[in-house]
């Protein structure tokens, strides 16, 4: 349904110049989450409702300021996929009516963190797809409560230190796989972003613009003060992700999965792991090669599913 | 108009359908279901021109309700109990964002013990949102309250959202005449809904519920939540009247039950105040001077009425159908504060509590607590709070455990009976 419609973006040359999003933020220097989130509202336009979960991304609008030059609304940690669905329910009702036209209606957008994407609000978002809800589901996933102070959450990866695992090992558990749980239950579109890969995130939003029902954007948000690196390497950090491989750039649609961007001769991770001090218990007093190399097996396992 | 026999639930029901709410999102639970059944019936059959969406949870009931409203449509949705405090965050939350919605809440007592049956623990615990409370005792007033509650909620002056309370059970599921207005007289009494500045158009970018920073804009948004409830009171006023002048029955925001002379009175809120009501008729054959104070709006709290209304009594009983652990009667402390310092305050206002999770409040204690009220006013000591409790029920207690007890030391024997 999206292959007939003319490309906007090939090169990075096509990506809009002009930045929707309004400056002087409260957000942290570098963070890649309002990365990410620039660029989607570059592409996506003002005709947007941001319907907020609480998380970072809470402090954009902190009255009497607001950055978006459309519409927002902060609900709780929990439900930002029920706030959508009554916005989404209200406008339909008043463009059936006769009250709105098709011109000043607004596509309902979720904006929430890992903490809430993954976990406490896992109920309502599954609610929203069951329903079908035509909303943008946009996750920054910082891996971990990072409005908080970075405590652990069920997006952070194995063995990352945070506030909440600061011993020698880091966390023990694994990053839960929040596409599979959105494509297991057949949504409209999926994909996984990041704010250092523009062009691939230009690409993804503006195909799901043409789509209607529940489709999700998961932005890999490298997150200065929660993983511990200097603001300045988030792009290169966000690049690393993908071109190690610990960050699978894909898409779901038509029921396929498809992978945008394949990193055919993939770095080690040890070079993504070693710019962050969520991971120097890996690397000092003395290399922990074990667990380097169990990280890596596992990006390998992952690829060798893929390109098998 | 029509008379029909509607329960609780149905009457309910009638009041979203007769105010044309747009939008309802529900979320099942005993005792309200036959609510969002009859709603659901109606759409599917093209009787009523509404959406009705089922949520997950009653969280993101609310959280639905509240986020239509802000988009500028006429809500309407029904919660009890346990599903009202998993909805809780998001009372206060959409109280503060300002929207005008109308839940009825079918009151049940809360976990643990898990029941079925009413009290007021329930709807008590969403006495601070900022959500209004209407509390009915009869059918008819179910339907009445529903209707008036959207007059209250949309008032400009007010514009907060609403809680129409009703007893599981004594009022959802027992039928009672109601008198339906037809949709003409109802939809000219409540009027076309106006969003005023609730919306979201492409044209006219808004931010709403935005954080804020500090206590000055938190306390100024908090306190603006307080005097707009507050100022409902006005507004009822003049909702009542009209409604009074469109269709006959008047509904204050008391219910004053033979009180003109009376010396004693009881306090009680919701369809166990019927009960009250019996037995003010029989001590009053019995040459008592007694009378009921029943709130229908408790918040806001009418306390220039109350104060009015109980000045020069005797002595009060406030029964409550609640229970605040480590404090007593939830409504008591409300009267307490409300009649403090005044210089004809009753000078006894005694603590009972009763009918938690349906127990029944029989007559014979109602005159005990009538007796009671004498004896403090004669000897001027304000009687210690009771927890209403009779023998024969302490009896079946005793039994209950004593089959658990055996119960346990069969298992623990490893024995099978």
């Amino acid at each position: 349904m999206t292959e007939e419609q003319p490309i906007r973006f090939r090169s990075t040359r096509d990506l809009p110049s002009a930045h929707l999003l309004g400056t002087g933020t409260p957000t942290c220097a570098g963070c890649g989450g309002l990365e990410a989130l620039h660029q989607m509202v570059d592409v996506l336009g003002n005709k947007t409702v941001f319907v907020n979960a609480a998380g970072c991304m809470t402090l954009l609008a902190v009255y009497p300021f607001t950055p978006f030059r459309g519409g927002w609304l902060y609900t709780a940690m929990a439900s930002a996929p029920a706030g959508a669905q009554g916005v989404r329910d209200a406008l339909d009702i008043v463009k059936r009516k006769g009250k709105l036209s098709e011109d000043e209606d607004m596509e309902v957008v979720v904006i929430t963190g890992d903490g809430a994407a993954y976990g406490m609000g896992l109920s309502a978002t599954s609610g929203a797809i069951d329903r079908n809800l035509n909303f943008i589901y946009l996750c920054y996933d910082n891996e971990g409560y990072g409005n908080t102070g970075q405590q652990y959450s069920a997006a952070t990866p194995h063995l990352a230190l945070t506030s909440t695992s600061k011993g020698s090992h880091g966390y023990p558990g694994f990053k839960k796989d929040l596409f599979s749980i959105w494509t297991a239950n057949n949504p409209a579109y999926v994909a996984t972003i990041i704010g250092a890969e523009p062009l691939d995130l230009a690409k993804k939003v503006e195909k799901l613009r043409s789509i209607k029902g529940p489709r999700m954007l998961l932005s890999l948000s490298p997150c200065p003060t929660g993983w511990d690196f200097d603001p300045k390497h988030t792009a290169e950090i966000g690049r690393l992700a993908v071109s190690t491989g610990i960050w699978p750039l894909k898409e779901y649609v038509n029921g396929q999965v498809v992978h945008t961007k394949i990193p055919r001769q993939r770095k080690p991770v040890e070079e993504y792991l070693k710019l962050q001090g969520r991971f120097k218990h890996l690397f000092q007093p003395k290399m922990d090669e074990a667990s380097i190399a169990d990280i890596q097996s596992r990006v390998d396992a992952y690829w060798a599913a893929v390109e098998k | 108009m029509s008379r029909q026999l509607l329960t609780g639930n149905g009457a309910a029901a009638w009041g979203a359908r007769l105010a044309q709410a747009d939008y309802i999102p529900a979320f099942p639970i005993t005792p309200q279901t036959e609510i969002i059944e009859q709603l659901g019936l109606w759409i599917e059959r093209d009787e009523f021109d509404a959406l009705m969406v089922t949520l997950e949870s009653e969280h993101s009931m609310l959280t639905a309700a509240g986020a239509a409203a802000s988009s500028g449509v006429r809500v309407f949705t029904a919660t009890s109990s346990q599903g009202l405090l998993y909805a809780m965050e998001m009372l206060y939350t959409v109280a503060g964002w300002r929207v005008p919605l109308v839940m009825v809440n079918v009151s049940r007592g809360l976990s643990a013990p898990i029941t079925l049956e009413p009290d007021h623990n329930d709807i008590l615990a969403a006495r601070d949102t900022g959500f209004m409370q209407i509390h009915c005792a009869s059918c008819q007033e179910v339907l009445d309250s529903t209707l008036m509650a959207y007059r209250l909620t949309e008032h400009p002056d007010v514009r907060l959202p609403a809680i129409v309370n009703l007893d599981g059970f004594y009022l959802s599921f027992t039928r009672e005449p109601v008198d339906l207005p037809s949709a003409e007289q109802a939809a000219a009494f409540v009027g076309d809904f106006d969003p005023e500045n609730l919306q979201f158009h492409a044209s006219a970018p808004l931010s709403q519920a935005t954080a804020v920073l500090g206590g000055g804009p938190y306390s100024y948004f908090r306190y603006e939540t307080h005097l707009a409830n507050e100022q409902a009171l006005v507004a009822y006023e003049e909702i009542a009247e009209d409604f009074t002048a469109r269709f006959g029955r008047r509904h204050d925001m008391l219910e004053a039950y033979r009180l003109e002379d009376a010396e004693y009175a009881f306090v009680m809120m919701g369809s166990f105040a019927s009960k009250a009501r019996d037995a003010v008729d029989s001590l009053r054959d019995a040459g008592w001077k007694i009378g009921l104070l029943r709130p229908r709006l408790l918040r806001p709290l009418p306390k220039v009425q109350i104060q009015t209304l109980l000045k020069g009594r005797r002595a009060v009983a406030v029964i409550d159908q609640n229970i605040s652990m480590g404090m007593g009667g939830i409504l008591h402390s409300e009267f307490a504060g409300t009649l403090h310092g005044l210089p004809d305050a009753p000078p006894i206002l005694a603590s009972f509590i009763g009918g938690l999770g349906g127990r029944d409040i029989r007559q014979q204690e109602f005159f005990r607590m009538a007796e009671t009220l004498k004896q403090a006013s004669d000897t001027g000591k304000n009687p210690e709070p009771r927890l209403l409790y009779t023998e024969e029920e302490l009896a079946e207690m005793r039994k209950f455990q004593s089959i658990a007890g055996l119960e346990r030391d069969e298992l623990t024997q490893g024995k099978t009976s």
